[in-house]
């Protein structure tokens, strides 16, 4: 185990904003009448419905279930009655709509059956030994658990090992890079106990050497609560190899690249998954969302998102998913200059293009937009070389290379200038003197990358068929010209037989015959 | 003497080599010609004979013996030119006339009116198209290349080309839009004939 985090390469300083909206406790969202859940709240493919218009469903019951295994399902955050599957707006950089179920609320907010996975906290140790890891996975899975930090990466897929590399660290990344987003810090803060519970869940699943809470050293109180709270539950059992550790607020310390650098000195090559080099990462949002899963039954129907920029009333709401993200930002109150709103981090973040867009899994902060906080781009004027770019680049890219390239749509020349390590942190963005959106530059060129290599998928999967089929035709035809030689070659032998016996027997020369009439 | 060496280690060094040249070309033998392979992977792989070749094959094969032009594939685009181009070291070409690229499509059986007479089935190149005789036919989506060799034989006209719509799935991210930091420099005749040396 590391003694003190490494420091990785490049990355930028950045005024946190953070204390606006982390010095007060998560608040609860009022129930709005209406929930928008989108089917797609994880990466893969989206859960089938399983609910119908008019259906009446209870909090917490699954109103879409996951149909392949990167997938995860989706589960209703209040009691109401289903109104429509269908189309709705959602928060997607496109603004264009996707498929989802709506709920109206009933008002009641009443709980369905919690199954929890593990009967009751008090005999978890006694049950845990009876778990089998595919039967936690399943669990999971059908409780929505997935990737809160902003990846919506469905939780039970990452718990599977990776052949013949035995897992050695476990990572829970409380790190919180981006500036204004405080809904980790003040989870960690409030509900310590349950995020180390998730966690020591995960840490014996998994079977570790070691695990390693990783909180930016911006966040002194959350390192302290968790510390406490892992002091408790060393009372209970000894616990020797679970560590909080203090990273320097350097962005984007909380990258999942950068951070098992920092904490492990691993690297990770794109297309490369941590697992495979002995470490899996976990959110210090998701690590509570699975002990509230397997502990007490509760599935994913809320999640904390944090309220800041140009508002009044900055802070942190527990939101039921459904939301519509334009009523919660009204909730802390935007001043008047607002003039957008901001759906994740200033740095990786996107503009919401409708209000009644709805929160889902993957929101973690919505920021009120203001010339004040955020004063406007500048043009962007020529690249001139000056590699500040490169200086900050976390992957080590060389990013003025990559915008030359994109610049002129050659995605394939991007490519071999390793576009694809590109993590779309922003840094270079951030310095770039020039002004040029470099980062959005390398999003058109990935888009190209994977629109070419899709192309190149189907084309090989329409010759594979196409060959196929003029193999099979060839064939056919083959069989249908060796049945008509066998026809054939019967009917002559047929033929050859009875001008034989019609030679031979001279009873058949005296029989009057019609056949051979004509 | 020096001489008669001479000779016979350049013989013999001759004979070993042409030894191995020919041992090369009996088992090192390639077959068919590796540039039609080349080719043919630049192809969209479609298979609708807009080029006027029988398929992909064909038409990478008649490239490479220099017989066809390299810019009659509308699906491959502008795109596929410039590829083929580089590959042959030729110059990129526009398209052939009536070549032009369609958006993507698939096609789709409006199944109401589908009489169940297989021609289609037939003459789809990917076996995209499932059914049977008198019985309903679909389309398989994620298989359909969208060459619309299924139009022209249905007696019904009942199949239809739909463009690929654009969803949250499979949306891309744009070309940013580059704002000019300056407005063009607007010289008067006289201002420039000053500045320049």
């Amino acid at each position: 185990m590391l003694k003190r985090p490494l420091a990785f390469r490049g990355g930028i300083r950045l005024a946190h904003h953070k204390y606006e909206s982390a010095h007060s406790p998560i608040a609860s969202a009022p129930l709005p009448e209406r929930l928008i859940l989108p089917l797609r709240q994880s990466a893969g493919r989206a859960p089938e419905p399983i609910v119908r218009e008019g259906d009446r469903v209870k909090k917490g019951d699954r109103i879409a279930a996951a149909e392949e295994w990167i997938s995860a399902s989706l589960h209703a955050p209040t009691s109401g009655t289903v109104r429509a599957i269908g189309p709705f707006p959602v928060a997607h950089p496109s603004g264009l709509s996707a498929p989802a179920i709506v709920i109206e609320a009933d008002g009641a907010d009443e709980w369905g059956e919690k199954t929890p996975l593990l009967d009751s906290p008090a005999r978890s140790a006694a049950n845990r030994a009876a778990l089998s890891p595919e039967e936690t996975q399943r669990f999971l899975q059908n409780m929505g658990v997935v990737g809160l930090g902003g990846a919506v990466f469905p939780s039970h897929v990452k718990l599977s090992r990776a052949p013949n590399t035995p897992l050695q660290t476990l990572i829970i990344n409380g790190a919180e890079c981006e500036p204004f987003i405080t809904c980790d810090d003040r989870l960690m803060r409030e509900r310590a106990d349950d995020v180390i519970s998730g966690t020591l869940f995960l840490r014996d699943l998994l079977e570790v050497k070691e695990t390693l809470i990783a909180v930016e050293n911006n966040k002194p109180e959350a390192a302290d609560a968790l510390r406490a709270a892992l002091a408790r539950a060393d009372a209970a059992r000894e616990i020797r190899d679970v560590a909080v550790m203090e990273l320097p607020a350097i962005y984007p310390a909380g990258s999942i690249k950068q951070l098992i650098f920092a904490l492990t000195g691993k690297r990770a090559p794109a297309h490369v998954l941590p697992t495979a080099l002995g470490v899996q990462c976990f959110n210090a949002a998701t690590v509570y969302c699975v002990w509230r899963a397997v502990a007490h039954g509760e599935p994913v129907t809320h999640r904390v998102v944090t309220l800041t920029g140009n508002v009044e009333h900055p802070g942190n709401m527990e939101v039921p998913l459904g939301m519509p993200m334009g009523q919660l930002l009204a909730l802390a109150r935007p001043r008047p200059e607002t003039d957008a709103c901001i759906v994740g981090g200033p740095m990786m973040g996107f503009l919401l293009t409708d209000e009644r867009a709805p929160v889902v899994k993957g929101s973690n902060c919505l920021i009120a937009r203001s010339d004040a906080f955020f004063p406007p781009l500048e043009p962007e004027t020529s690249c001139i070389r000056c590699t500040s770019c490169a200086q900050v680049c976390p992957q080590g890219l060389q990013p003025y290379e990559l915008y030359w390239w994109s610049r002129a749509k050659n995605s394939e020349k991007a490519a071999r200038y390793q576009l694809m390590e590109c993590i779309e942190c922003g840094c270079c963005a951030y310095v770039c003197p020039a002004h040029i959106p470099l980062v959005q530059y390398f999003r058109f060129a990935k888009g190209e990358v994977r629109a070419a290599e899709k192309a190149q998928d189907m084309a090989a999967r329409a010759k594979e068929r196409f060959e196929f089929r003029q193999l099979r035709a060839e064939r056919e035809k083959a069989e249908r010209a060796e049945k008509l030689a066998r026809a054939a070659a019967l009917q002559a032998e047929k033929l050859a037989l009875a001008a034989v016996t019609d030679t031979d027997s001279p009873a058949n020369a005296q029989t009057p015959t019609t056949e051979n009439a004509p | 003497m020096d001489v008669l060496t001479a000779i016979a280690i350049l013989t013999l060094g001759a004979a070993l080599l042409g030894a191995a040249l020919g041992f090369a070309a009996v088992h090192f033998r390639v077959e068919g010609n590796p540039l039609t392979e080349k080719i043919a992977a630049l192809l969209p792989q479609t298979q609708c004979g807009q080029c006027g070749y029988p398929g992909c094959k064909p038409y990478a094969e008649a490239i490479a013996q220099g017989g066809a032009d390299i810019n009659l594939c509308a699906p491959g685009g502008e795109d596929g030119v410039r590829k083929i181009a580089e590959l042959l070291g030729l110059e990129i070409k526009p398209l052939a006339e009536g070549a032009a690229q369609k958006p993507p499509a698939v096609a789709r059986i409006v199944e109401d009116r589908c009489i169940g007479c297989t021609l289609c089935i037939q003459a789809c190149p990917v076996d995209a198209i499932v059914g049977a005789a008198k019985q309903m036919h679909t389309v398989i989506s994620s298989l359909c290349t969208g060459c619309e060799l299924c139009l022209p034989p249905c007696p019904e006209n009942c199949i239809e080309m739909l463009p690929v719509q654009e969803t949250t799935e499979n949306w891309a991210w744009r070309y940013p839009a580059r704002v000019p930091a300056l407005p063009p420099l607007a010289l008067s005749p006289a201002a420039s004939g000053e500045n320049s040396c």
